[in-house]
Formats: C-alpha cells, structure tokens, sequence
C-alpha cells in the first residue's frame, strides 16, 4: 500500500487540535473558580451548581426539548410524504415548483427565512387575527417548515435506491397497496427515516436566527438563552453547559458508533455463515 | 428498457387520489409556510415605510411600488460594502477551509482503516454539538487575557523587536475573527464531500500513475486532483453559501463597524424597523446566491454519480 | 406432449406498446396444466414484458390472457392466482426466511396452525428448516433462490412465474438447482413458465419452449424438434451454433434435392422440405456436430474438400474452423472418440468435410 506522507499526517493532527483545543479549553474553564472567565482561580464546580439550579435554564431547556419533538415529529411526516411523492409520482402537476420547494430552504439564507416568517406571521395576526402570541406555535411551524426538508432529501435518496421488485412482491403475493407500503416501503426505508427524525430534531434544538425571529415574549430556547447570554460576553456558567453538551453528544455519538461497529461485526459474521452455508 | 408500471403502488394511490393528499400536505404546507412568506419579502421591499403597524405601506399612486429599498442599495455606501465585506470573508473563509479541509480529507484516506471510522467520527461530533457553543468556544480564546491570546502575544513578544511587544493581540470584534471562526464552524462541511470523493478513487489509478513514471506530488497533479474537482465545489459551495449568508459569527465576534450582510438585514429589520430596505438587501442576497446555487446542484449530481464522470 | 393437453393458459393476440415502441407483438400460446414452458430470447426480446402481463404488473395493449377459463384482463396482482419468482429473487429483507414464505399466506383463510404447517411444508420442500429464521442476508445465494422458490409456492398458485431463474447463481450450482426445480415442479404439479436467455437451460427445464424475437414468437415446440428442426434462420443460429450457406435447389430427386451451394462448389444432397421448386434460391443450414471430417475423401455423398484454419482441442472434442475453396468458412465439431490410431487432423492439413442429406437443414426466408 501507499505510504502515508509525513505532510498529511502533520495536516491532520494539526486539523484535530484545531477541532479540539477550543472545545477542551472551554471544557477546563468551566470547572474555574474564577468570575473571569478566562484567568485560572483554582478548580470549582460552583458554574455546574449555579446552572443546574437556574430554573431558566431548565424552563429554556424543557422548551427546547419539547420544540424539537413535536417539531421533528411533524418533519417526519411531511417530509416522507413528500420524499415519497418525489420519489415514486414522476410527474405531476406543479412537481418543478414542488421540487424547488424542497430544496430551496437547504440553501436559504437563515437571516431570510426568519424575517419572512415573521412577517408572514405578523400580516396573518393583522388579517385574521392569529397567532394572537408567537411563542411555542409559531416556533414549532417555522422549525417543521425548515427541517422536513432534511427529511425529504433522505427519505428520497433512500426510497431511489430501494428494489422495486420487492414492492412488487408482496403485490404478487396478495398485498394491497396499503399493505405493501406497510409491510414493505415503510420497514425498508426506516432507518432513513429514523435518521430523518434524528437530524430533524437536532436542527431544531440547535436553531439560533430563525427561532430569534419566531419567538414572541416569555418563550425561550435553550439557544436563545445562550445567545443573549453570549452576546454579552463570556459567562463562566456557559462553559458548564457547553461541556454538558459535549459529553451528552460525545456519549452519543461513542454510543452510535459502538452500535454501528457492532452491526459491521454482525454483518460480517453473517456474511461468513451465509458463505459457509452454501450448499 | 423503460418499463411503466401500471400497478406499482405509486400508479395505483394515484388512481385512487391518495395522491393527491401524499403530495398535497406536504406541498400545502410549503406553499404556505415558506413560498408566501417569501413573497411577503418580495412584496415588502418595493413597499414604503409606515408608521403604522406592520410599519410598511404601499402608496396610493401609481405604480404604488416604491423602487427606494433597491435605490440605496447601490447609493449607499453602507450595503455596497457590506456585501463586499461578505463575500471577502466568506471567500477567504472557504479557501481556508479548502486549504486546511483538503490535505485533512486525504490524510483520512491515507490512515489505517480501523482508525479511519474513529477519526470520521471526532470531524462530524462537533457538527452535532451545538454551533453557538462553538463561537462561544473561540470568544474564549480570543480574549485578550486566555491563556491562548497570551501564548499567541508571548511568542510574537520573543519573535519581535522590543519596540513592536504588544499587552494583548486584538482578534476579537475583526474581520479576522470572523473568517477564524467560520473557517473552525464550517471545516466539516468541507472534509466530509471532499473525503468521499476522495475515497472513491481507485488506488491502482495512483500506482498505475507511478508505475508509468510520475512521481508522487506529480501523480497527484494529474490524477488525484482532477478527479476530486466535484468534491472540491460541493464542499467549497456547502461553506460559501451559509457563510455569506451568516449572521450569528459577526455578531458575537465582528466588527460592528463592517458588518456582514445577514447582519445588516437583521439591524434594518429589528433596530431601524425598515421593513422594505430588509426585505430589499434580502432580495439581492439571494440574487447573489442563485449563480453558486445553481453551480452546486450541478456538481452535486455530479459528484454523486462518482469521479470521472 | 403438451399439444393434446387441455388448454389451462390461453395467450390470444398479446400486445404490448411503450409508446411507439412495441415490446410484444401479437403473442398467441396455449399452455397446458403442468407444463414447464419456457420462453426463450436475447434481451429485449419481450419475454420478461410477457411474463410481466401474466403476472398482471403490465397490461396488455391488445389481446387477452385466460388462465384455467378465467379471463385475466383487468385483474390486479394481488388477485391472481398467480405468482412471481423474482430475478433479484426480492426477498424482504426485514424479515426472516419464515416470514417470507408465509408472507403470502396471510391473505388465505386459515387458522395459524394450518399456516405453521404450510410454512414448515415449504422449508421441507426446499431443504431449508435448519435456516428458518435467518434473514435473507444470513444465507447463500442457492438458498435465497429456495426461499423465493418457496415463498411463490406456498399459496399454491395455479401458475408460477420464474423470471431468469438461475441467473444470479454461479455455473455449478445452476446445475444441481435445474435439476432441483425440475423435481419440485413434478412433485406439486404447479404449471411453470420460465423466462431465461440461457438456451441449455430452457432445454434442459421445459417440456416446451417458445423461441422469441423482437417481440413476437418465433417457434413454439419441443426443445428437441426447435433444436433440430428450426422454422427460420433466427432460431437456427439463437439455439446453438450453426454455419449457413445460400444454395439453390438443381433437381428434385425423391425425398432429396440436390442443390447448388456457391460456397462448397459441389452440389451436394439434402432431405427435401414440402413444396420444393426446382431453381429455388435458400438457406442450407448445418450444426458443427453433424459433420465429420476425414483426412482422406470418404465414399459417399456431400463430401466438401477444404483446409484446416483454427483448431481448438477440448480433451473430449475438437472445434475445426475449415476454409472452403470459396474461400468460407465452415465449422465441426468433431468428438475424439479414438485414442492414438490416425493421427488428429492438424493446422493447415487438406481434409475433406462430409454430411448426411439428412443433416442439412433447409430453410426459407
């Protein structure tokens, strides 16, 4: 095989430390005893103590948490019907206009969707009346809109690639149409949706612009308390949470992973007995 | 052969008008939801300002449109280089990005296979963390007393001469900052097409090269590099296109006094609540987006079709 | 053999056009309960468009199909009795081999216990109880083909469909499981209709096989009599191969004619078709394996002088390419029956090429 050159190797720790240094920093300080954020004052856990008992913090978390629930939750659904209609429907009317609308949100600017949700929801309050307060409705309707777009683009991919036979097997065993979408499309296309659902819920929780514009007084995220933390400065209880973060989704993601590596060992177990049994 | 499929599940929900609700709700909700709101901003921006609340107008006379918004964005100074500004950062932002992302990306198709999964992983866990927690990351560092900006100032203060030490470096609130912490936000957007591209060549084209001559550096000036080109526009679009458009990077960390042009349409929005000069500097943001957009799918086509194509 | 049997699935005047293409052309077969028929044809030929119409995911543009009375048109997949055995074999991959097989089952009236049964019937039929609750992806290649096999009979069909059955898998196995299909066919009684490109297979299979082209059918018999008695130039050369040489007819003699081949420069005899007319210009068409070759001029009729070009020694048999004093080319396929003795024929050696009339296929058109 190749070598691989001193340069790349160098490049690529000097990536990783780019990556890492900023996070373990922030993850060091937040255990400072210090106010300032940034001089060392001697190892404390006061910041963790302070945010774990700020009842904003946690309103703000359970918040966002149920946002992003609901909201992917919606996502999903929309967005497989529509990955199914792309996928499967080759023509219909308007299907140009419907595929524009599927992508277009992808590569919008975050600053254009949020004012133009908002003023669609402003001109709608002043026409018919609604949303009488934007808050927790008119949040989640923003976040369904931009993530069930995330949804589509997988779902479409998955159901692309899918065997049609397949479908057509179950019809030629006796499957209605209801039932070979049941029975088959559905089970076949679940991890894209499953992983649809996922990236649907962490857009959302992680969402700073078009929340800012959608959310009406009384109704913050966990990213909109951040934001008008942050833009303030540097707080030490920030870098508790920041390191909360981290370890929550880098136990995750090590957990993904171990699942992932597993299913590969799994599946080259599998491949072996497959070879093995052959008659 | 190009078969049609008469009683493919598809066919037959179609047949029955199911289709019409599968594309209908999601279609709805989109036309709804973001295509009008959208043309909301179209309106508003050759709207007038108002007094009244929403605080725009159209005006009673013919051509009832007032062209002011999309005037002054190319009279006063402020949008022009603000735009400038924008696609400077977002442009130097994505050449770091290449720069930095490119040989990363190689470097991961060079290491042992078992590491390579790992290594994937630690690029996207920070693409699953929160973004503003990541600016916030650099907002630590950059400020005047970390012990990063000191390291930085301890060793410009040995390399220097006497007369040129400084206390601290000033990164924070610049233009610097800004193209700093998009380069660390935006970096996996780079590697991850570039790797795949990357790892879908074929090394005995690499070993063909070489047995046929070339040299290392020189088997990848002709092999390597011309067959990544889909991966290097893909991943240099996928920074650009959410760069110039960025609005959370300059505020934390820009200069106030050059703000990007996702920042200004949120000022005129919020501050100055001029609704017609934000929907106005909107719209030709997103005029400005259609060329690389559409370069983008382009490419993205073709880089999912596989190199070489 | 079959020609006698009732009817049980009349094809009458099929079509099938994808816009101004036509896939199938005025298709009529009668196939009888039973039977394994095959249709056989290069791709495009319109054989798997056929198979799709009978097993309802396309719909004839003309024509109609009647399966044991009943008239198909118009009725969906899921309500025939027919069922399909997929090239990709389309098992699903979520679930066990079990559960594929008796996926089609749940549509029956019956109890779970008659279900098990039938199941666990299927898994013996096929030889794959030790396996049943695998995943598709946990067998071998032979075995997922077993368990479509399995899946399609389980609900009895009153015909199965087998599009290219043997295709995915590698040539030893392909073997055994012709033989395997062969015996699972007779033991159930189910009509089979086989799609394959593969001629030895369609042999091999089918009591009867119908040869496609462009869409129509060619000839319909016996593998034996399409082998040995073609109608036309096309099904002469797509089942084995063949050489073909213009001749015209000289005499009618009897049951011979002696004809003019240009390319052989003697006349030479063949069995005479019905309806032959002195000076007729058509094809004289011979299989490699019905000529000898003699390094000495043998006594007897059509014996055709010429020069070996190529030879290609298989052990048991030998390929000779023989120049003609034409200038063409003829093949035979010569079976080394003798060990030491005469010598072989060698590159370049003068041989003489030689046929009985009745081995010469004439063909018209």
């Amino acid at each position: 095989m190749r070598r691989s050159p001193v340069f790349l190797i160098t490049v690529l720790c000097f990536g990783f430390a780019f990556f890492y240094i900023p996070i373990l920093s922030m993850m060091v300080y937040s255990f400072n005893g210090s106010r300032l954020a940034t001089v060392w004052g001697g190892f404390s856990t006061k910041w963790y103590v302070s945010l774990l008992s700020n009842k904003q913090v946690i309103a703000a978390a359970l918040l966002s948490f149920k946002i992003a629930v609901v909201s992917a939750t919606f996502a999903t659904i929309l967005g497989t019907m529509a990955g199914f209609a792309l996928s499967r429907f080759r023509k219909f009317r308007g299907r140009t206009l419907f595929s524009g609308l599927v992508t277009a949100p992808l590569i919008m600017p975050e600053v254009i969707t949020g004012i133009s949700m908002l003023m669609f929801f402003i001109l709608t309050a002043n026409w018919i009346g609604w949303p009488g307060a934007r808050g927790f409705s008119t949040i989640t309707l923003a976040h369904i809109t931009f993530s069930m777009v995330f949804v589509t683009t997988i779902v479409q991919a998955r159901l692309g690639q899918a065997d049609r036979a397949i479908e057509e097997a179950a019809m030629d065993l006796g499957s209605r149409p209801w039932q070979v979408l049941w029975d088959v499309t559905l089970p076949t296309a679940f991890t894209a949706i499953l992983s649809g659902w996922l990236l649907a819920f962490t857009i959302s929780l992680d969402d700073v612009v078009i929340t800012s514009f959608t959310t009406g007084p009384g109704s913050t995220t966990l990213p909109l308390l951040i934001w008008s933390k942050v833009k303030l400065g540097v707080t030490p209880d920030i870098n508790a949470l920041a390191t909360i973060t981290v370890v929550v989704v880098g136990i995750g993601v090590a957990l993904a992973g171990w699942v992932m590596h597993r299913a590969e060992k799994r599946r080259l177990a599998d491949e072996r007995m497959a070879f093995s049994s052959n008659d | 052969m190009s078969v049609s499929r008469p009683f493919s599940i598809a066919r037959w929900f179609h047949r029955r008008g199911w289709s019409d609700l599968i594309i209908g709700l999601p279609y709805g909700w989109l036309l709804l939801l973001f295509l009008l709101p959208f043309l909301i901003v179209l309106a508003m921006s050759v709207g007038s300002q108002a007094p009244t609340a929403p605080p725009v107008g159209f005006g009673g006379e013919y051509p009832w449109i007032n062209p002011r918004g999309y005037q002054r964005l190319f009279t006063d100074d402020l949008y022009i280089r603000s735009f400038l500004i924008s696609l400077m950062n977002a442009g130097l932002a994505t050449l770091l990005c290449l720069g930095l992302g490119y040989p990363m990306a190689l470097g991961l198709t060079r290491v042992a296979k078992s590491w390579r999964n790992i290594l994937l992983m630690l690029v996207i866990l920070p693409f699953w963390t929160s973004f503003l927690l990541r600016v916030y990351a650099w907002m630590g560092l950059m400020g005047k007393s970390s012990w990063f900006n000191q390291l930085l100032t301890d060793g410009w203060n040995l390399l220097v001469p006497v007369d040129w030490a400084v206390k601290s470096i000033p990164m924070m609130h610049s233009n610097f900052a800004v193209v700093l912490v998009m380069v660390y936000t935006y970096l996996p957007f780079m590697i991850l097409p570039l790797y795949s591209s990357l790892e879908r060549l074929d090394p005995t084209l690499d070993e063909a090269a070489m047995d046929l001559g070339s040299r290392p550096f020189r088997v990848f000036l002709d092999v390597t590099l011309p067959q990544s080109v889909p991966g290097i526009i893909a991943g240099g679009l996928l920074v650009f296109i959410p760069a110039a458009g960025e609005l959370v990077i300059p505020t934390l960390v820009g200069d106030a006094s050059t703000p990007m042009i996702g920042r200004v349409i949120a000022d005129e929005f919020n501050s100055a609540r001029d609704w017609p000069m934000a929907s106005a500097v909107a719209v030709a943001l997103l005029v400005l987006m259609v060329g690389p957009t559409m370069l983008y799918s382009r490419y993205q086509a073709r880089a999912e079709e596989g190199p070489g194509k | 053999m079959a020609a006698d049997v009732e009817p049980f699935l009349r094809i009458e005047g099929v079509s099938k056009n994808f816009g101004p293409f036509q896939a199938v052309k005025d298709v009529n077969l009668t196939i009888g309960k039973g039977e394994i028929f095959a249709l056989l044809g290069g791709s495009g030929c319109g054989k798997t468009t056929l198979l799709r119409m009978l097993a309802g995911f396309e719909e004839p543009s003309s024509g109609r199909i009647f399966l044991d009375g009943q008239d198909m048109t118009g009725v969906p997949p899921w309500e025939r009795p027919v069922h399909m055995m997929f090239q990709s074999y389309a098992l699903f991959p979520h679930m066990t081999v079990e559960k594929n097989i008796g996926y089609g089952l749940k549509h029956e009236r019956m109890t779970a216990a008659e279900r098990t049964d039938r199941v666990r019937a299927m898994l013996d039929l096929v030889q794959l109880t030790p396996f049943a609750v695998r995943k598709p992806h946990q067998i071998s290649g032979g075995q997922r083909q077993r368990v479509a096999l399995a899946r399609a009979l389980a609900r009895q069909p009153k015909l199965l469909l087998l599009d290219e059955p043997l295709a995915a898998l590698d040539k030893k196995l392909r073997e055994h499981t012709q033989f395997e299909l062969m015996s699972i066919q007779e033991r159930t009684g189910v009509t089979f209709i086989v799609v394959t490109h593969d001629q030895e297979e369609a042999m091999t299979l089918a009591d009867r096989i119908a040869v496609m082209d462009r869409g129509a059918v060619q000839q319909v018999g016996p593998p034996g009599e399409v082998y040995e008695h073609p109608a036309s130039r096309f099904v002469a050369s797509f089942l084995g191969s063949i050489s073909q040489y213009e001749a015209r007819v000289l005499r009618i003699e009897g049951a011979e004619a002696l004809l003019d081949v240009p390319a052989f420069e003697t006349p030479v005899r063949a069995t005479a078709i019905p309806g032959l007319v002195e000076g007729e210009v058509l094809t004289l068409a011979v299989r490699p394996e019905k000529l000898a070759i003699h390094r000495h001029p043998p006594g007897g009729p059509n014996a055709i002088p010429g020069e070996i070009k190529d030879l290609a020694y298989f052990g048991k048999d030998s390929l000779y390419r023989v120049t003609l004093p034409s200038g063409q080319l003829i093949s035979v396929h010569a079976v080394n029956a003798r060990r030491g003795g005469e010598a072989r024929p060698d590159w370049y050696d003068k041989v003489w090429v030689a046929f009985e009339p009745a081995a010469a296929i004439l063909l018209r058109g």
